[in-house]
């Protein structure tokens, strides 16, 4: 059986690389006692996949993880099981059944909500009109570099959606295997595009959620998984 | 402290996990209910200070008590150094992120020499003093404890006190006491004069040296009346009465020991002459079976870590070893938790479990010789005999094993060409019973013999105390004597050769011997830029010679000088259990190339037997 977990990724846990967070919850299921699941071999490991790393320095509400479990106490119970073992800043939010044939996240990630906004000390006034009229244009060319080459490409089409919200700028970029754009990237070609010196960290970052494309529509990833009592 | 300007910094610094806390089974407590803020350091970097058992146990010993809050420090990397000295960011505990001058203790635990001038920089980026005589009462009270406490006296003028000894005895004493001076308003001075009456605790500044012409020790002397001739080790008597930590703090970050540790024994009875940790952990005190076992049901559950190792010196004379591995194997095994062994003679037992529990096509075989001829391994007090080592490794090469370690020590005393070149003899030898014992056919190529040297170093309290070191030159010499005899030998395509750096060593042997005017010269080497010194890409031999030229202070008088038996050692004011005659004994013996047997054998009448447990009075209830 296949659970999805849900979790969020905040305070100091931002200082947590996505390794570390993977034998991390290696750790709470052993604690908590869940049912996990492992591969054969010589070297068995549990079979849990995420779908998306997390970079460090970033915060999330919107993680997920496949687990493949023995048996399912219902979502409720597992979600409690859970997060009477996690550490703070890490917080399971929903546990959900996956259909037998359902996908791995990992596979049908195409886009993740962010919110971004200067950190303290950081930032220009006026940030929000220039970053909107910079996504505004039809096309933002960057310079990708690769292990193997360094080529120019159009990141804007991967710029699904941009909005100003209260507390910052709200963005929908793609994610996954096929086609990603890291905010970092696009901020930084925000900052370039104004002859302004880029400065990692600048700006804070916050996962909102994570989506996957189910006839042409970009669904939340916890809406392909079912809460069970 | 502000933690916006905080995580800025740490974005920008390697791991910055290490400078987070909130690990599972990490305590956080109420300031305003506990009476006492302690802070627990080992002064090296997170993933080595995270693997010590020994303040794992000091962790959880502190914070059973309702008035005590224990935290937790280590040395941060040299990255995050320099951006808290540029912000102006103090050194704060991991739990809560209070400064670390704000506690009313800051205990160091001291493992190896090599982190001297770390504990310096604990201090400064702290904003404490450095020397314990520039201290006020705004300070937190320093103290040291760990295997170096054994010879304090390089380090003496940075510390209020030491511990000497197990912390299960005498920390509560010390913390009630700390308690109750601080009620009736008594300061510093009050706590340590009556601190230094607790058995165990050794305040350096109530003591006064002086020195003959020669530059040796005329005499120690109390300068103040509450402080005691000699300072005793104390240790737990009886270890089956020993708390132990269930839940032990799991990491966040892949530390260099990342699994549950499980102690199951103190002390050694086999009295090794160089090896310091088999005189001063004496007498052997066995933990019970029974609650191994539970303990390690304990420890896996709170914690969910997915290896168990053992932990203890000579773990082969451990009563109950066959059982407890065995039902390690047994109940943890299935439920796919590695078990990992320490360093265990390698017998038919051994092999037998070594192949139940790891590949044996990758992993290898560790012998601890320690020398290369049988008449060096006599003088050393090594019991282990050629023929161990050969029977050993064909029994090895038979179950499928075809990797082998060897560990040997350069620079021994009496050590003469041939017992050097002994040890590529022996190295050979290895190689040689794998080619006659397995067969062409089931060979999976040649056989990988591995040997690596260190140079010797006398440790206080030990037979080996008085022993003389050698330069920097002798001691490459000696490795080359043993790198051109490897190539000569008839194996020499399965042998492969590697020694440990000859300036680390020396340093390591003054710091290790020194006496109080060696603190001159760490101080000196720190202001220099000397940090984490045992890490090969930090150390600055260079720098330390300087320091040394600096504050006058001559390596040889501590390193080459022959001491006399009479002479008084800079940490004779220790009573740590076995006596200076015992010491002088064996230091004799060893010239007369005699063996000693173990405690199990026959009582060497060492000292330790007064302590009135362990191993002293086996089968004598």
């Amino acid at each position: 059986m296949k659970v999805r977990i849900k979790f969020r990724k905040t305070g100091m846990m931002k200082f947590i690389g996505h390794l570390d967070v993977m034998r991390f919850f290696q750790k709470v299921n052993r604690r908590s006692g869940i049912p996990i699941a492992y591969s054969g071999g010589f070297s068995p490991h549990q079979l849990l996949s995420f779908a998306s790393p997390l970079g460090l320095g970033l915060t999330s509400e919107g993680e997920y993880l496949d687990m493949e479990v023995e048996s399912f106490e219902g979502s409720a119970a597992m979600k409690d099981r859970l997060n009477a073992c996690m550490a703070e800043g890490l917080e399971v939010v929903s546990c959900r059944l996956l259909p037998d044939n359902a996908k791995p996240a990992m596979a049908v990630l195409a886009a993740a909500d962010y919110l971004v906004f200067p950190r303290k000390g950081h930032g220009f006034p006026g940030w929000e009109e220039a970053l909107s009229s910079f996504l505004g244009k039809p096309s933002v060319m960057v310079v990708k570099k690769t292990k193997k080459s360094e080529r120019e490409t159009d990141i804007r089409p991967l710029v699904y959606d941009f909005q100003r919200r209260e507390d910052g700028m709200f963005l929908k970029l793609a994610c996954g295997s096929v086609e990603n754009l890291k905010p970092e990237l696009l901020l930084e070609a925000f900052y370039r595009s104004l002859g302004k010196e880029w400065e990692p960290f600048a700006f804070r970052i916050h996962r909102l959620e994570l989506y996957a494309r189910k006839d042409d529509e970009l669904l939340p990833l916890d809406s392909f998984g079912e809460e069970r009592p | 402290m502000e933690l916006e300007k905080l995580e800025e910094i740490l974005l920008g610094v390697q791991k910055p996990g290490r400078y987070i806390g909130g690990e599972p089974n990490s305590v956080v407590k109420d300031p305003d209910t506990v009476d006492i803020r302690f802070c627990m350091c080992f002064p090296d970097v997170y993933e080595i200070g995270m693997s010590h058992l020994g303040i794992q146990i000091l962790y959880d010993l502190f914070n059973r008590r309702e008035d005590t809050w224990c935290e937790r420090v280590y040395s941060p990397w040299m990255d995050m150094d320099a951006a808290m000295r540029r912000e102006g960011i103090p050194l704060y505990t991991l739990e809560s992120r209070t400064p670390v001058k704000e506690m009313d203790f800051l205990g160091i635990t001291i493992q190896y020499e090599m982190c001297y001038t770390n504990i310096l920089q604990i201090l400064e980026l702290s904003g404490i003093p450095l020397k314990a005589c520039e201290r006020d009462e705004d300070c937190p009270i320093v103290i040291g404890g760990g295997p170096c406490s054994y010879n304090p006296e390089p380090m003496a003028e940075f510390f209020d006190l030491f511990y000497i000894g197990e912390g299960e005895t005498q920390y509560d004493a010390l913390l009630d006491l700390y308690k109750e001076v601080k009620k009736a308003g008594g300061g510093r001075h009050a706590f340590l004069e009556r601190a230094a009456a607790i058995p165990g605790i050794y305040v350096p500044s109530f003591y006064d040296v002086e020195y003959n012409e020669d530059g040796t020790i005329r005499s120690m002397t109390p300068n103040n009346p509450h402080a005691p001739e000699r300072v005793k080790r104390v240790l737990v008597s009886d270890m089956t009465t020993a708390l132990y930590p269930e839940k032990p703090l799991v990491p966040f970050l892949k530390v260099t020991q990342d699994r549950v540790v499980l102690e199951i024994q103190r002390g050694c009875t086999r009295g090794c002459r160089f090896c310091q940790a088999g005189m001063v952990y004496r007498p052997l005190r066995e933990r019970s079976l029974e609650d191994l076992k539970e303990y390690a049901k304990k420890l896996l559950e709170s914690t969910g870590q997915d290896e168990i190792s053992l932990s203890s010196l000579s773990s082969s004379d451990y009563s109950h070893l066959k059982e407890l591995v065995t039902f390690l194997i047994e109940e943890f095994g299935e439920k796919d938790v590695n078990i990992s062994l320490p360093s265990l003679r390698i017998d038919a037992f051994s092999l037998d479990v070594m192949s139940r529990v790891q590949d044996v096509k990758k992993s290898s075989l560790t012998f601890a010789p320690e020398a290369g001829s049988q008449r060096m391994r006599n003088v050393i007090n090594k019991g282990l005999t050629e023929e161990d080592i050969l029977s050993g490794a064909a029994e090895a090469f038979k179950g499928g094993w075809s990797k082998v370690k060897l560990y040997f020590m350069l620079g021994l005393p009496t050590e003469t060409e041939e017992d050097i070149k002994g040890i590529a003899a022996l190295a050979n030898e290895v190689a040689k019973v794998y080619y006659d014992t397995v067969p062409k056919e089931d060979r999976q190529g040649r056989v990988q013999v591995n040997s690596s040297t260190s140079f010797f170093i006398p440790k206080p309290f030990t037979p080996f105390q008085w022993a003389s070191m050698f330069t920097r030159e002798e001691y490459l010499e000696k490795a080359h004597t043993v790198n051109d005899a490897m190539k000569a030998q008839l194996n020499h395509k399965s042998l492969k050769y590697n020694w440990h750096d000859a300036d680390v060593s020396v340093l390591e042997g003054v710091l290790a011997r020194g006496d109080r005017r060696v603190g001159a010269v760490i101080l000196d080497a720190y202001k220099r830029g000397c940090l984490f010194d045992s890490w090969s890409e930090c150390f600055d031999n260079e720098k330390w010679m300087e320091a040394f030229k600096a504050r006058g202070v001559e390596i040889g008088f501590y390193n080459l000088r022959k001491r006399s038996l009479d002479e008084i050692l800079p940490w004779d004011f220790i009573d740590a259990g076995v006596t200076k005659e015992f010491l002088k004994r064996e230091w004799e013996r060893a010239e007369k190339e005699l063996v000693t047997p173990n405690c199990r054998v026959q009582c060497q009448g060492c000292g330790a037997r007064k302590y009135g447990g362990g191993v002293c009075f086996e089968g004598q209830d």
